[in-house]
């Protein structure tokens, strides 16, 4: 059967790249989308939001993207994004903070200026905990070693 | 004559500047490698959107009729912005020197252009102060190591002045990367933005979501972005190695400073033993002669 081959690239580097892989589940700014084997060439554009790989036989992939683009084309997947995080990279403890100051500031709201930004920092922080959530629901408590509680 | 203290002293004193200036040519060639792997790791985004642009323009082109979007609305060049992209720490050699004067030449031989800058490291904004030209941002303390997040606010900076119409072109000067031993300031126009053309002829047609003229849109201001990030990138690269080769000659310089102080050292004492010698055989053959 026709497999993906799939691309993450931020300006910075090649965080992912697999050519096994199944189907593509993104945050179109269309509503979410899955990519499978033979679709149609197609550009869109992304917000931020959860990434999902899936590939046969393994453990899907779950990464944070915050906006950017995916191409499909001939069975190739390129995804540019923004900035993206693989679930394991994601500071559990530093997303958690970023979504307390977040969250104190909207209570207080000095600065109403900083209102989007702010709103920002929320949504993204709260992205990168539920992806983070489900890495380590999936590596679970007594389902062997715990890899991402190092 | 200076005496042997004085000489001893000066081995000494350059003797620890060439051990300084070895680390700082081991440290920058360590930092020169690192920032040499990031401008490469930046390359497929570069190129992935490159041609996603090349290949909207193309199908945009045709059924679009109202005004093209703003940062790529051509007017005539009164006035521009010019964003010098220099180091924050010095000792690499005539790296900034350099750009200094490419800057300053651009702006003698463009007298009827209102030229405005951005200042982008700290020998920038120094030298852009001299000249007193206006400076409308600048931004010092970027990290060796610049990620994409350096980039943004610069570009945004940049971006609203441009479509506020403070400014009608945007030129990044910056030194570029030829290799370890040669960079040279170079000129790139940021803005408006120029489109390259389409490399393949092979034409495919997407399915845009949600459509063709809002993924374009959306695509623009992350090309700018980009853009600006890959000068930062440049320039990291080039001051390290710079920084690399300027502290290469100087190790070299000390090292052979301390050759010649060591053999001036060296006649000095021997004559100053000479010397005693005679006064102390003189002394002998006198007390002989007296007694």
């Amino acid at each position: 059967m026709a497999k993906l081959s799939v691309d993450v690239i931020t300006a910075e580097r090649v965080v992912f790249s697999d050519t096994e892989i199944d189907a593509v589940v993104a945050p179109g700014a269309a509503g979410e989308l899955t990519v499978l084997p033979s679709h149609a060439s197609f550009i869109t554009s992304l917000v931020p939001g959860e990434l999902r790989l899936q590939k046969a036989g393994a453990d899907e992939t779950y990464m944070m993207v915050t906006g950017g683009f995916l191409e499909v084309r001939d069975d190739k997947v390129v995804i540019l994004a923004e900035s993206a995080e693989r679930a394991e990279e994601i500071d559990i403890a530093r997303a958690q903070e970023a979504r307390a100051r977040a969250e104190r500031a909207l209570a207080g709201r000095e600065a109403a200026v900083d209102l989007t930004r702010i709103q920002a920092e929320l949504r993204r922080s709260l992205i990168r905990l539920k992806v983070a959530e489900r890495k380590r629901r999936r590596s679970g408590p007594g389902a062997g070693p715990d890899q991402s509680s190092r | 004559m200076a005496t042997i203290r004085e000489i001893r002293r000066r081995i000494r004193s350059v003797t620890n500047t060439a051990k300084i200036t070895r680390a700082m040519e081991m440290v920058a060639a360590s930092k020169m490698r690192r920032a040499q792997l990031s401008a490469l790791a930046a390359r497929p985004y570069a190129e992935k959107m490159r041609q996603m642009l090349s290949d909207l323009q193309e199908s945009i082109q045709s059924q679009r009729q109202e005004a093209p979007h703003p940062l790529l609305a051509q007017r005539e060049a009164e006035r521009v912005a010019i964003v010098l992209i220099s180091t924050d720490r010095g000792l690499c050699g005539g790296l900034n020197a350099n750009l200094n004067r490419f800057t300053a030449s651009f702006v003698l031989e463009h007298q009827d252009l209102e030229v405005k800058t951005v200042a982008v490291g700290r020998k920038a904004r120094d030298f852009l102060g001299r000249t007193g030209l206006p400076v409308i941002a600048e931004f010092t303390n970027l990290s060796d190591y610049p990620s994409i997040d350096d980039a943004r606010p610069l570009a945004r900076i940049l971006m609203e002045e441009y479509i506020s119409g403070g400014v009608d072109r945007v030129y990044l000067v910056f030194p570029l990367f030829i290799n370890t031993m040669a960079q040279r300031p170079e000129m790139r126009q940021l803005l408006p933005i120029e489109i390259p053309p389409r490399e393949s002829t092979m034409s495919v047609q997407y399915i845009y979501e949600p459509s063709p003229a809002e993924v374009f849109d959306d695509l623009l201001p992350r090309y700018v972005e980009r853009q600006v990030y890959e000068t930062i990138l440049e320039k990291s690269a080039s001051e390290q190695s710079a920084r690399m080769v300027s502290m290469r000659s100087a190790t070299e310089a000390a090292n052979e400073m301390v050759d010649d102080l060591t053999l001036t050292y060296n006649k000095v004492r021997q004559e100053t033993i000479t010397k005693e010698l005679l006064d102390i055989a003189g002394g002998a053959e006198a007390l002989r002669s007296a007694g």
